[in-house]
């Protein structure tokens, strides 16, 4: 300061420019949502060390419930906002409020309320006491908000961190079960291998053009052309890779099934969405927007990246016994799908991309409520087996549970299929005809391990079992359950009957080891009623209702999506 | 085009919003008496069947073009709207669901749950009638995928030893086909786009989008795999026996009457309107398709001892026969086909529900191990050679006139096709007659012959089928007056646009249509 005062005057303004530190002028606004949550955060921890332990939960769960719903009015005021006076920049251009950040913003406030009230009853069932899970998990939306928002890779990696390191501590959350631990390290390590070949992408990208900056960036690119191009794409080619881990595309989806599973089941869910629709948003406004001038190189990288996820999402899936193993390999395959939506390179692909995202959110949250639910004492029952009879002891959970399932599915009538419908609309648009026969062929294979879920859910275990089928002694004992009266007789005397009934048993996945263990099965055996949390239930209705509504009755949600695109896209 | 508006009463949407808040209703049932339950089942379904009659009463008979027509928009961002309308083709498909479901509602209850089993046959109901009636491509597509959840659940959660089995399997299957109706249906909504600007998927205008001639059958084939599955046309067939055995039998009458007419009327709403000339570039092929399931078909009905899966078989040809008639392209051989999906569905309503009923006193369908129920129950006995003998094509019962219809205007335009398949109606009276004498005729074994006869309820419920059956076997003039306009204009347009006309003889043999129309108001 005191150099600054022995200026002289006519100087003053000059030199307090290029040495005092200038400090860039902030819309609040545009970044009170991530303000919230992780003030909110903050003011959770302390206050969860002054309440009775009794309380503790109960206390931590409504403040969470508190922050992300102002949360979420703060996005509809910014959304108002964007709306009237159009998307502005703040923070000296790091950071954007635009529809798509805003929409995001919403999608991942909503999802928090919602693993809170799943959370809650997961936390009383298992007897932890703490506001830790919540507290990380608002941690993690923060990231995940702050990516929706960035307009500057550094921003970007900021919030992608956040949402990570948060990530990581909550899958290993339960110290009591080992697999969580491990699932933890698995996913930190990989993790962080791929932030830094993130890092290393935006090195490189700022060397080849000179800054972060998303908007300069895309204008960079538009105004020059590079005659060695070959930094900017071994850039561009990592931070796909960053982002292609993030979002859990093939062949970066390693750690997905054994994070999804290790992980306790409402953390999955809310990991599901969240860290998706983030590292979505972050990928589509860096490819579409940024480096919307090179669509023509990346593209192909899209539509081959697209093309195999969604494949080895769905055959995958096939093949699971465990329901979190099975939901990871088809939150693979909808990763998939909204790569069509990005690889379109539209507006329209942006748009399909977002209500995607939106509807996905609802659907897999809820699908990981009831698993959490299914899961019992110690989360540890996800055999799919488990799920055998449901809709006879608990028909209202079963029935939710078959609603989310065939809407992931695509079943006409719920946002499912308007997703999928987006998407191939949007491909087809962008002249990925073949990418979309691809996408709509691994549906139908997605349908069939959603469907065995399902099947077993109305399989009756209660009905008298008319003695084992004499044409297939090898059929397990549970099969004996789905025979119906009078069946025996049949499957005695036809000729391809046996072949039918192991198709079936193989079908109907049956628990081989289980059935050994207890040949009762499918007789005498009557699981206990899984008692039903009201947090859960609650937020499982929620995710049904949206699944339900908005499918018959689209167009609030999707002209939603096509507005934030429109706020997006100049 | 002509589109005439009926302004006063939108009759098509109630026929699709009524069954489907009776599901709603029924399934919001709880605590309620089954017998209460089941009766407001079949009062919804009554009263869609007299909203169906009434609306096919005050149908301009003359015209071929839709009526009834009402379009709102839906989700104006992805250019969906609710566009409903019927023709002359797609009336008789309503009706037929119309006159089915009640039937099926009444004569094969379901022995557990009866509310969730109504539930699902109204939603299932409500989704058949949404299909043939939608003349918005989008709309059709998510009523003919819709019809997969309930027929699903009544298969997994109703049916016999290996339903798990035989439902994942039909879900699956259509499912795969449906894939390819999607994007057939997006790409040529964007083709269309392309030249005109407009992003729409209403039938009436994708029409006129002029396809190159291979994009024409890229589409053609996508468009057909769905439907080939539904129908089921051979090769695809092989989900239709399990489902069908496996089926309750509500369900096997709903999945065979209804839910396959779903395919075959796709093929004549959409292949044909909108891919006129890749319908006629690859007719020889569908048609081969058409007579290898015919034959195909009675080939193996013949060496089933199981009389559902012999009715199943029995089914593959008769749709076979469908394929025959529409391909044929020519007025009499569409008229056959359309009436044959209108016959077949009555003929195959009245297989499964006697089997049904076999079902429920004997413990079994097996032909072998029926023999001599003639004895015991000689209405039961009576019913089935009706409906059997209109399933051979027997002339004076219906079957023998869509038949005829079918492998007349074939053998016009096609005639060694003709002439082969006609061997698939010897083998149809050789599976049949061979079935009915093991079940029916001979010495009764000493179970057998307390088997109870039809009841007065069942008597009332098979009653309007053979009613049916002998007279459009008789007197199918009042049908063929009003499904000819509508196909005389399809005719009109594959010949336009392919510059292929159709022998003479085949428009002067149909009778000619009524310019007048006596029952409009």
């Amino acid at each position: 300061m005191s150099r600054h005062l022995s200026l002289a005057t006519t100087h003053v303004h000059h030199a307090a420019t290029s040495n005092v530190i200038h400090v860039p002028s902030i819309r609040y606004l545009g970044i009170l949502p991530v303000l919230v949550m992780l003030g909110g955060a903050v003011v959770l921890l302390g206050m969860s060390s002054l309440v009775k332990r009794q309380l503790r939960l109960r206390v931590a769960t409504a403040t969470t419930l508190i922050i992300s719903l102002s949360a979420f009015g703060l996005a509809w005021w910014q959304w108002a906002d964007v709306q009237s006076r159009g998307p502005y920049t703040t923070i000296d251009h790091s950071v954007v409020v635009d529809g798509l950040a805003v929409l995001i913003t919403v999608l991942v406030t909503v999802a928090m309320a919602l693993s809170a009230l799943v959370a809650e009853g997961y936390l009383a069932r298992e007897g932890i006491d703490g506001a830790e899970l919540h507290v990380l998990a608002m941690v993690s939306a923060a990231g995940a908000i702050l990516m929706a928002e960035a307009n500057d890779l550094v921003i970007v990696f900021l919030g992608l961190e956040i949402l990570s390191i948060a990530l990581y501590v909550l899958t290993a959350f339960n110290h009591k079960r080992t697999e969580s631990g491990e699932a933890a390290l698995k996913y930190f390590v990989l993790g962080g291998f791929s932030s830094a070949v993130f890092v290393y992408g935006i090195a490189l990208t700022y060397g080849a053009t000179g800054t972060t900056n998303l908007t300069q960036i895309a204008s960079f690119l538009s105004h020059n052309v590079l005659v060695h191009d070959g930094v900017l794409l071994a850039g561009m080619s990592l931070l796909l890779v960053g982002f292609a881990f993030k979002i859990a595309a093939v062949p970066f989806h390693m750690w997905t099934p054994d994070v999804y599973q290790g992980a306790p089941s409402p953390v999955t869910g809310f990991m599901a969405a969240v860290a998706k629709a983030g590292g979505f948003a972050a990928f589509l406004r860096v490819f579409v927007s940024s480096f919307g001038v090179l669509a023509s190189d990346w593209r192909p990288i899209i539509y081959a990246l697209a093309i195999v996820t969604l494949v080895v999402g769905a055959g995958l899936a096939v093949v699971q016994r465990d329901i979190k193993r099975m939901l990871a390999y088809s939150s693979i395959n909808h990763a998939g799908f909204v790569l069509l939506g990005l690889q379109a390179a539209t507006a329209r692909g942006v748009s399909a991309a977002l209500y995607y995202l939106f509807a996905y959110m609802f659907m897999v949250i809820g699908s990981f409520a009831v698993v959490t639910v299914m899961g019992r004492m110690g989360d540890g029952d996800h055999d799919i087996s488990s799920y055998r009879g449901l809709a006879k002891r608990q028909p209202l959970l079963a029935l939710a549970f078959a609603v989310l399932l065939l809407a992931q599915a695509g079943v006409p009538f719920t946002t499912g299929f308007l997703t999928k419908f987006q998407v191939v609309i949007a491909s087809v648009d962008g002249h990925s005809v073949p990418l979309a026969v691809v996408a709509m062929v691994s549906a139908a294979v997605a349908a069939f391990f959603y469907l065995r879920v399902t099947v077993l859910m109305y399989a009756t275990s209660d009905e008298p079992a008319v003695g084992a089928p004499d044409a297939a002694p090898t059929v397990t004992p549970a099969l004996v359950g789905a025979s119906h009266g009078g069946g025996t007789t049949w499957s005695g005397t036809d000729a391809a009957g046996e072949t039918r009934t192991r198709l079936n048993a193989a079908l109907l996945m049956e628990d081989d080891a289980s059935a050994e263990l207890t040949p009762e099965v499918g007789q005498t055996e009557e699981p206990t009623r899984i008692p039903v949390p009201l947090g859960a239930a609650v937020a499982i209705g929620i995710c049904v209702a949206v699944t339900v509504v908005f499918g018959i009755i689209p167009a609030p949600l999707v002209d939603f999506a096509h507005r934030a695109t429109l706020l997006f896209l100049p | 085009m002509v589109v005439n508006q009926l302004p006063h009463f939108p009759f098509l949407t109630v026929l699709v919003l009524l069954p489907a808040g009776g599901a709603l209703a029924v399934a919001l049932m709880v605590n309620v008496r089954r017998q209460v339950t089941e009766a407001v089942g079949i009062a919804v379904a009554l009263a869609t069947l007299g909203f169906a009659i009434a609306t096919t009463v005050l149908m301009h008979t003359g015209d071929g073009g839709y009526q009834f027509v009402s379009k709102h928009v839906w989700a104006a961002s992805i250019g969906v709207s609710w566009f409903v309308g019927v023709d002359g083709i797609s009336i008789f498909l309503v009706l037929l669901a119309a006159v089915l479901f009640p039937i099926a509602l009444a004569g094969a209850r379901s022995r557990t749950d009866a509310r969730p089993f109504t539930a699902w046959m109204l939603l299932l109901e409500a989704a058949c009638i949404g299909s043939f009636i939608s003349l918005d491509l989008i709309l059709f597509f998510l009523f003919f995928e819709l019809t997969l959840v309930p027929a699903y659940f009544i298969i997994a959660n109703w049916g016999f030893a290996r339903r798990a089995y035989a439902a994942v399997k039909f879900f699956v299957y259509t499912f795969l086909g449906s894939a390819f109706l999607l994007v057939g249906i997006v790409v040529l909504a964007f083709v269309h786009q392309h030249q005109t600007g407009v992003l729409t998927f209403s039938l009436p205008t994708l029409e006129h989008t002029r396809l190159a001639s291979s994009t024409g059958i890229l589409l053609f084939l996508a468009f057909t795999a769905a439907f080939a599955v539904k129908a089921p046309l051979f090769p695809f067939h092989t989900w239709s026996p399990d489902a069908y055995t496996e089926a309750p039998a509500g369900g096997s009458v709903i999945l065979s009457a209804v839910l396959a007419k779903l395919g075959t009327y796709g093929i004549i709403r959409f292949d044909l309107n909108l891919f006129p000339q890749a319908s006629r570039t690859l007719a020889p092929l569908l048609l081969t398709l058409a007579v290898i399931g015919i034959l195909y078909g009675a080939l193996v009905a013949c060496a089933q001892n199981d009389l559902k899966r012999l009715v199943a078989y029995s089914s593959l040809a008769q749709i076979g026969f469908i394929a025959l008639g529409t391909f044929a392209l020519s007025t009499e051989g569409l008229v056959g086909g359309v009436l044959l999906m209108v016959n077949h569905g009555l003929i195959t309503a009245g297989f499964f529900l006697l089997i049904g009923w076999i079902y429920e006193r004997r413990g079994g369908w097996q032909v072998a191990e029926l023999g001599g129920l003639q004895t015991p129950a000689p209405i039961m006995a009576a019913a089935f050679t009706v409906v059997m003998l209109a399933s051979i094509g027997l002339p004076g019962l219906n079957g023998f006139v869509s038949e005829f219809l079918v492998l007349a205007g074939t053998f016009l335009v096609h005639r060694w096709w003709a002439v082969a398949a006609t061997i698939g109606v010897v083998g149809a009276a050789l599976y049949l007659l061979w079935a009915y004498q093991q079940a029916f005729h001979g010495k009764p074994s000493p179970s057998v012959a307390q088997t109870r006869d039809l009841g007065w309820s069942e008597r009332i419920v098979i009653a309007p089928l053979l009613v049916l059956i002998v007279l459009l076997g008789v007197y199918p003039k009042p049908v063929i007056d009003r499904i000819t306009p509508s196909v005389n204009r399809l005719v009109d347009r594959v010949e336009q646009v392919t510059h292929v006309r159709q022998p003479a003889v085949a428009t002067h043999a149909t009778p000619p249509a009524r310019a007048t129309n006596t029952n409009a108001p």
